[in-house]
């Protein structure tokens, strides 16, 4: 298992295979808390008229009941939730955070207990400073009751399927007419490269118009910088669209 | 260095997508047992999702498509991974017989330690109250408790407070376990502390039994004593010294003396027995929050000492068989339920 500054935790099966998890900030995680801790305020208020009705037989009973019963409830939300959720609270759920085991895993009963009883620590001296601090400190974002449990917190955004629209044009590609060009680019443009112009293509009406040609001229120029390429190749070529073509060559293959 | 990426996601995404629509299955209703087929199904697009994600992060450089597969065989390997543990069904008679008995005497050196402390504790609260009658106003910060002994017998004695009492009682029975049960907890998580935390509040909850009971015998209120204590007090205080145990299991696995396996083992083999035994102390107290507020808080002449007393010895007797017996399997079995500590 590794971490990195970006508040990932990359997981090694023993088949061989990797994965990574990103952690959930404290932020968000405060955020779940404080949903959690309105849901639980307002749940009450409606279980607790029914425990005022045992008032109908003994008002002596109605407290004692509501005393325990708010306890089991404030500390069974949690628990029950997170182990029938696989994770998950309604805070949780809202913002897309999971507790999971350290090693990949579904929790076990006992890990969603103890993460859950040792909030008795994490919340001390008062507004969970003990556990804010543990999760601030720790490279896992981990508080106390975490470190114990074995378990994380993670953010799992909902993950689109790929979406190849973005360069799925039908426009005529003017590199396809040089496969010695290609071939040069092909070879001389490194993965991240790669990666980077795709990302611009992909997000690129989400860029302001200046900063979209400022990307899209600097990337331009780097390729072109890369291979000497004819003239007619160029012409009449904005940098964007030559972006694209060399993008085009690279991901897909067209017959 | 490139893989034909729109051919791969055309010919892989279909698997993908049945592979994402059975974890979300999977997802809504995690306890539906898992037909065969559907397992085997699973299992093969497990291993494609697996190999996909391998074959791109090798060949290709698009993050999306990686990230999509990670979340997707992420998933997947925890729904296979951990099947067994989500299909084990919760007995309770089984784990109030068997499970909890046998858990404590595993840890019973745990537990042994935290009674010592406890009674060193009140040894040294009777000691202090002894030689000084004025340390009970430090030692024991209870205003009810603060006044003569023998006023308070006399007054209990007397009936003048079983009104109150009477009306009370549910809600003092509820306080009663809800305040014990957050002490007990609180022991317990305080082993995060390596066990300071616990040793505080073991010894300084055995000073203040032990100045109450030289208070007590001092004044010559010795049965009175047996009479109030015993019936809530054989089971609150094991109780108490049972989460604390939990407490000291869990330091234990902190310090790792004398064990080989990293901090984050010693922690998990720790964990189950940690929740056992806190969840066990928690009954307890259920119990004795009950008996506290429905006995003990009567004395002679409604109840009389002497039947108090036998109650908190039965009491004793059935705690201790209970955890020193039960769940004990006989000799010569194949079963072997206890490990040795």
């Amino acid at each position: 298992m590794s971490t990195s500054r970006l508040a990932t935790v990359r997981l090694r099966t023993p088949e061989g295979v990797a994965f990574s998890f990103r952690l959930a900030s404290p932020a968000l995680r405060l955020a779940a808390l404080a949903i959690d801790f309105a849901v639980i305020s307002a749940s009450w208020s409606v279980i607790s008229i029914l425990f005022s009705l045992l008032g109908i037989l003994s008002q002596d009973v109605a407290r004692g009941a509501s005393i325990v019963g708010y306890f089991l409830f404030s500390q069974g939300y949690r628990i029950g939730l997170e182990w029938r959720w696989r994770g998950q609270t309604i805070g949780k759920r809202l913002l897309q955070l999971r507790v999971i085991d350290e090693r990949g895993l579904p929790l076990s009963f006992a890990q969603v207990v103890m993460r859950n009883l040792l909030r008795f620590i994490d919340a001390l001296p008062a507004a969970y400073a003990v556990g804010g601090l543990a999760a601030l400190l720790s490279t896992r974002a981990q508080r106390l009751g975490d470190l114990a449990a074995g378990t994380l917190v993670i953010w799992e955004p909902t993950e689109p399927m790929p979406d190849l629209a973005a360069l799925r044009g039908e426009k005529y590609n003017s590199l396809r007419r040089h496969p010695g060009v290609v071939a040069r680019l092909r070879q001389a443009i490194a993965p991240a490269e790669a990666r980077v112009a795709w990302q611009a293509l992909a997000r690129r009406d989400q860029l302001e118009a200046e900063s979209r040609v400022a990307l899209f001229a600097e990337l331009a120029a780097h390729f072109r910088s890369l291979t000497p390429m004819p003239d007619e190749l160029l012409d009449g070529l904005s940098d964007e669209q030559f972006v694209r073509n060399v993008v085009d060559v690279l991901y897909l293959t067209r017959s | 260095m490139i893989v034909n990426l729109e051919q791969f996601v055309v010919e892989e995404r279909p698997k993908w997508e049945r592979l994402d629509a059975l974890l979300r299955a999977r997802a809504r209703d995690p306890w539906r047992p898992l037909p065969l087929e559907e397992a085997r199904e699973l299992e093969r697009l497990y291993q494609r999702a697996s190999a996909d994600l391998a074959r791109l992060a090798t060949f290709a450089a698009e993050p999306e498509a990686r990230q999509y597969l990670e979340s997707l065989v992420a998933r997947a390997f925890a729904e296979f991974h951990g099947a067994e543990a989500e299909v084990r069904r919760v007995r309770p008679w089984v784990w109030l017989s068997t499970t909890l008995p046998q858990t404590f005497r595993r840890r019973c050196g745990a537990f042994h330690f935290a009674l010592a402390l406890f009674l060193a504790g009140s040894v040294f609260g009777m000691l202090a109250v002894a030689l000084d009658p004025g340390a009970k106003s430090v030692l024991m910060p209870f205003g009810h408790l603060q006044g003569d002994p023998r006023e308070r017998v006399a007054e209990e004695e007397s009936g003048t407070k079983l009104g109150d009492l009477g009306e009370r009682k549910g809600s003092f029975a509820g306080y009663l376990m809800v305040h014990n049960t957050q002490v007990t907890l609180l022991a317990m998580a305080l082993g995060l502390s390596w066990g300071v935390g616990t040793l505080v509040i073991v010894f300084s909850n055995g000073v203040m039994l032990g100045a109450v009971v030289m208070d007590y015998l001092l004044a010559g209120q010795g049965v009175f004593l047996l009479g109030w204590l015993l019936p809530h007090g054989v089971i609150e205080i094991p109780a108490v010294l049972i989460g604390s145990q939990g407490g000291f299991v869990l330091a234990a696995a902190l310090l790792g003396r004398g064990e080989r396996l990293r901090l984050r083992d010693r922690l998990r083999a720790a964990t189950p027995d940690v929740i056992t035994l806190c969840l066990g102390a928690a009954l307890l107290l259920v119990w004795a929050g009950l008996v506290e507020a429905l006995l003990s808080q009567y004395h002679a002449p409604v109840l009389p000492y002497s039947a108090k007393i036998a109650f908190g010895l039965i009491e004793a007797a059935a705690l201790s068989w209970w955890l020193a017996r039960s769940g004990r399997t006989p000799p010569g079995s194949s079963l072997q339920g206890d490990r040795s500590p």
